[in-house]
């Protein structure tokens, strides 16, 4: 019983890996998206609708097009890849890192636009009061904005993670699908499907897969209401 | 103006108060420019008075540093806090000025303590709790901020200015939008506060009550420039002010020091400075307690002699100052009063001034209801 419930090594491995990349993706992702949320919901600046457009196009592109401009420009022969490999000899098309990236790039307007409206909502005002309380502006940020933006903040991450979880089209294409590489949970998944007789193999993926976003939705808002409390019992 | 007038002249000395502030500035408005220098003692609370959309706000923002000024400077005692020409701004965070928004802004995810300590020096932790005391917030402290009154939210705000040790006390409307019983326990505190504090205070408002009751010096802006500057006590005496400062309801007022009380009657007997006395409704302040009393100019009645047979419980030997036309009502005369070296103005109909053939320089006597008197605050 217990062994036809048990997760094979092949699933774990495709469950580790995932979490693997995903978790990259947005640890690399959370500082610039971060920062560019933060440039877009409080300073005006030449080009900012062409930024904000560059942004989304992750959103709109079919997944498969930004994986191959990810090959062409970090391919071993792409413009920044070719320095890459010669500088530093990293190489990042067939990596896990690569698909990391891919998985990062996908989810970056997600993260973006979580963070820019919750900054968007922090009421100015109260910045400008804790200014006049003699607070510089990295205390302000600290103290005011970002903690005020929390909520916002733990959703864009949660998204993102979601996003680079659930990426396909973008990582197949730039690093490719090889196991216990870059075999996500939904190339495994694909693998599967491709395969005749393993249906049942891909029915339990598609169980595991649901499962994970769901232990992921709870907890981020666990991580929410216990970031609130945080917040509100830090000056006891 | 001359364009001189924006510079600051080179070499000039320190202002003669430490913590006077100085401003000579000129930004452009929306409709119109504010063009204004002002001088606010080092001591005491200075009204800013004028209507809404008069630029009182706008003066106060630049005083904060959070917006610049087209020309001119700002000086905080010795210390330049903005100048134009030599591009000086010295960015709102390090001016040290207590400033009370009209909203209280008190930060949401802190409880009331952090945000009373939000921007306390070290220094400053051993006035916490007289403070904390002095507002009546001590019971608030454990509470967030969304969960407080307007009254309290404010009194909070104060505190959390007034712990940053500031120079200078900015409070802009403090009182706007709280209802009559909250607006009057706010001002009840404010004015305990600024006798306990040496601290010089802006106070921005356009409630003539208001000021009455906390000012004692007056700065009157309309469209965006000074039109009258001064001791408040003597602003109140300029008949031609009476539109701007009150008009129909406008009224005067009397320092005094609490005598005694009287609980049978819950009345207070206070004295003026030439020694004669009045009775008002009882306050609770101990003997010897300076007080301001209100007076509506409608209030006043005069009679060559103290009657006899009369409900009136205060009647004092005035001399009449002057005698003008009010503005106010065809059918009034505004006359001004003297007592000892404070005046009184009271505003009498036309006819009763000619049949009483009221001169300037005429002893009479002044007549004036006890509950007539605004004493509360």
């Amino acid at each position: 019983m217990f062994e036809a419930i048990a997760l094979s090594d092949a699933e774990w491995q495709a469950i580790t890996l995932s979490l693997k990349i995903a978790g990259s993706a947005v640890g690399w992702i959370l500082v610039p998206g971060v920062a560019v949320a933060w440039l877009l919901a409080r300073h005006d600046f030449r080009g900012k609708s062409l930024l904000d457009g560059l942004l989304h196009l992750p959103l709109v592109l079919p997944p498969v097009v930004v994986g191959y401009l990810l090959l062409l420009s970090l391919g071993r022969h792409g413009w920044l890849g070719q320095w890459l490999y010669q500088g530093f000899g990293l190489s990042l098309p067939f990596t896990w890192q690569g698909a990391a990236i891919a998985g990062g790039v996908m989810a970056f307007p997600l993260l973006v636009r979580a963070v820019r409206l919750s900054l968007e909502a922090v009421d100015p005002k109260l910045e400008a009061a804790a200014g006049t309380l003699g607070a510089n502006r990295w205390r302000v940020m600290f103290t005011i904005t970002l903690p005020l933006a929390v909520p916002g903040l733990l959703t864009g991450t949660v998204l993102a993670f979601a996003r680079a979880l659930s990426e396909f089209g973008a990582t197949i294409t730039f690093a490719s699908n090889i196991p216990g590489e870059t075999r996500t949970l939904p190339l495994a998944l694909y693998t599967l499907i491709q395969t005749p007789g393993r249906e049942a193999a891909a029915a339990r993926l598609c169980v595991l897969s649901i499962v994970i976003a769901m232990l992921s939705l709870m907890a981020s808002e666990w991580l929410a209401r216990r970031a609130r409390k945080r917040l509100e019992e830090r000056d006891r | 103006m001359s364009r001189d007038m924006y510079h600051l002249p080179p070499g000039v000395p320190p202002a003669a108060e430490d913590n006077a502030l100085e401003c000579r500035l000129r930004k452009r408005l929306g409709g119109f420019d504010l063009d204004i220098a002002l001088t606010v003692p080092g001591r005491g609370v200075t009204a800013l008075f004028g209507e809404s959309g008069s630029g009182k706000t706008s003066l106060l923002r630049l005083v904060a540093g959070l917006d610049r000024p087209d020309a001119g400077y700002i000086r905080l005692g010795e210390r330049l806090l903005t100048e134009v020409v030599s591009r000086t701004h010295v960015p709102p965070h390090q001016r040290h000025l207590g400033i009370v928004f009209q909203e209280a802004r008190l930060f949401p995810h802190y409880r009331v303590r952090g945000n009373l300590t939000y921007g306390m020096p070290r220094a400053a932790r051993a006035q916490f709790d007289d403070l904390v005391a002095l507002l009546g917030i001590g019971h608030l402290l454990e509470r967030l901020p969304g969960t407080l009154s307007g009254g309290e939210a404010r009194r909070v705000a104060i505190g959390r200015a007034l712990l940053t040790q500031p120079r200078l006390l900015l409070l802009d409307e403090p009182l706007t939008g709280l209802d009559g019983e909250r607006k009057r326990e706010l001002l009840h505190y404010l004015v305990r506060l600024t006798r306990e504090i040496d601290l010089p205070v802006l106070y921005v408002s356009h409630d003539t009550a208001e000021i009455a009751a906390i000012a004692d010096h007056l700065a009157l802006i309309e469209q965006g420039r000074l039109t009258a500057h001064g001791q408040l006590d003597a602003l109140m005496m300029r008949l031609d002010l009476i539109e701007r400062l009150g008009g129909f309801d406008a009224a005067t007022r009397l320092s005094a020091r609490v005598v005694d009380h009287d609980p049978a009657y819950a009345l207070t007997r206070v004295v003026l400075d030439d020694g004669q006395t009045l009775r008002i409704p009882a306050l609770d302040h101990p003997p010897g307690t300076p007080v301001r009393l209100r007076v509506g100019v409608r209030d006043v009645a005069l009679a060559h002699a103290m009657p006899e047979g009369t409900s009136y419980r205060n009647g004092l030997a005035v001399v009449i100052d002057a005698i003008e036309p009010s503005t106010q009502e065809s059918s009034a005369n505004e006359v001004r009063l003297t007592i000892g070296h404070q005046q009184l103005r009271a505003r009498l109909t036309r006819q009763a001034c000619d049949e009483m053939q009221l001169s300037v320089g005429k002893p009479m006597v002044a007549l004036i209801r006890s509950v007539a008197f605004d004493s509360r605050f």
